[in-house]
C-alpha cells in the first residue's frame, strides 16, 4: 500500500510557514497563506506525483497563492511587521559582527522575488533548477534573483566593506551561536 | 582573485545567515489551527467516501 501524502502535510508545516513567514514578513498574513495552502493542497492532492518532492509542491502551491493575492490587491502589500526600511544599522559592530536582527531588517526589504529567490536556494537548500521549477522560469533568472539579492544585503550591511574582512570563521561561529555575546 | 574569496567570504556568510533565520522561525511552534484544520479535512474527506 502507498502511504496517502495528504498524511504528510503535516510534517512540512514547519518549513511552509517558515517560507510564509519570510515572505510575507507579516505572520498573521503568512498563518492565513498556510492555511489556503493546506486546503488546496488537499483538496488538489490527486494532482501531486507521488515520489516528486512533497515540500517543493507545497511551495509552488504557497508561492502561487502569495502572488495571485498580491496581483488581486494591485499592489504590493505595505502591510509588514514592524518598521523594516528604517533604522537599519548602517555597519556591522566594530568587532565586525552581524546582529540577525538587523540582517532580518535588511532582507525584508528585498523585491519579492529576491526575498523568494533566496529563501529557496539559500534558506532552504532547493536547487536552482527546483526553484526555477517551483517558479516557473528560468534557472538563470532565480540565479540572478538570488544574486541581486545577496549584493544587496551585503551592501545594506555594509558586509563588502573593511567590516567583511574583519569576518573571520570564528566571529561567524560567534553570529550563529549568540547575537548578544559581544565582547567589550 | 582575494577580492573574489573576499566575496565568497560575504556571499557564504549571507546564506549563512538565512539559514540560520529560516531555522528559527521553522522552530517556533505552530497554531493550533493548522492541525485543526487538517482534523477537520480528514473527517469531511471520510464522509464523502462512504457516499
Amino acid at each position: 500500500m502507498s502511504t496517502n501524502p495528504r498524511d504528510e502535510l503535516v510534517d512540512h508545516l514547519p518549513s511552509l510557514r517558515a517560507f510564509a513567514m519570510s515572505l510575507c514578513r507579516n505572520s498573521a498574513q503568512a498563518d492565513d497563506l498556510v492555511q489556503d495552502t493546506i486546503v488546496k493542497a488537499w483538496t488538489n492532492i490527486e494532482k501531486f506525483k507521488v515520489g516528486t518532492n512533497l515540500r517543493a509542491w507545497l511551495f509552488t502551491i504557497l508561492r502561487n497563492t502569495f502572488y495571485s493575492a498580491r496581483r488581486r490587491a494591485g499592489r504590493e502589500v505595505a502591510d509588514v511587521d514592524g518598521v523594516f526600511s528604517a533604522n537599519l544599522a548602517t555597519k556591522p559592530d566594530h568587532d565586525g559582527r552581524l546582529a540577525m536582527k538587523d540582517f532580518e531588517k535588511a532582507f525584508a526589504t528585498l523585491p519579492d522575488e529576491q526575498r523568494e529567490a533566496l529563501l529557496l536556494v539559500g534558506a532552504s537548500g532547493f536547487s536552482y533548477e527546483e526553484a526555477a521549477d517551483m517558479c516557473d522560469c528560468a534557472v538563470g533568472t532565480i540565479k540572478s534573483r538570488a544574486n541581486r539579492g545577496r549584493a544587496k544585503l551585503s551592501e545594506l550591511l555594509n558586509m563588502d566593506e573593511d567590516g567583511a574582512m574583519e569576518l573571520t570563521d570564528q566571529s561567524t561561529m560567534a553570529v550563529m551561536s549568540a547575537t548578544q555575546m559581544k565582547s567589550m | 582573485m582575494a577580492h573574489d574569496s573576499e566575496n565568497e567570504h560575504v556571499l557564504r556568510q549571507i546564506d549563512e545567515n538565512l539559514k540560520r533565520v529560516y531555522q528559527q522561525k521553522v522552530e517556533e511552534d505552530l497554531p493550533d489551527r493548522f492541525k485543526m484544520l487538517l482534523a477537520q479535512l480528514k473527517e469531511q474527506g471520510e464522509g464523502e467516501t462512504h457516499q
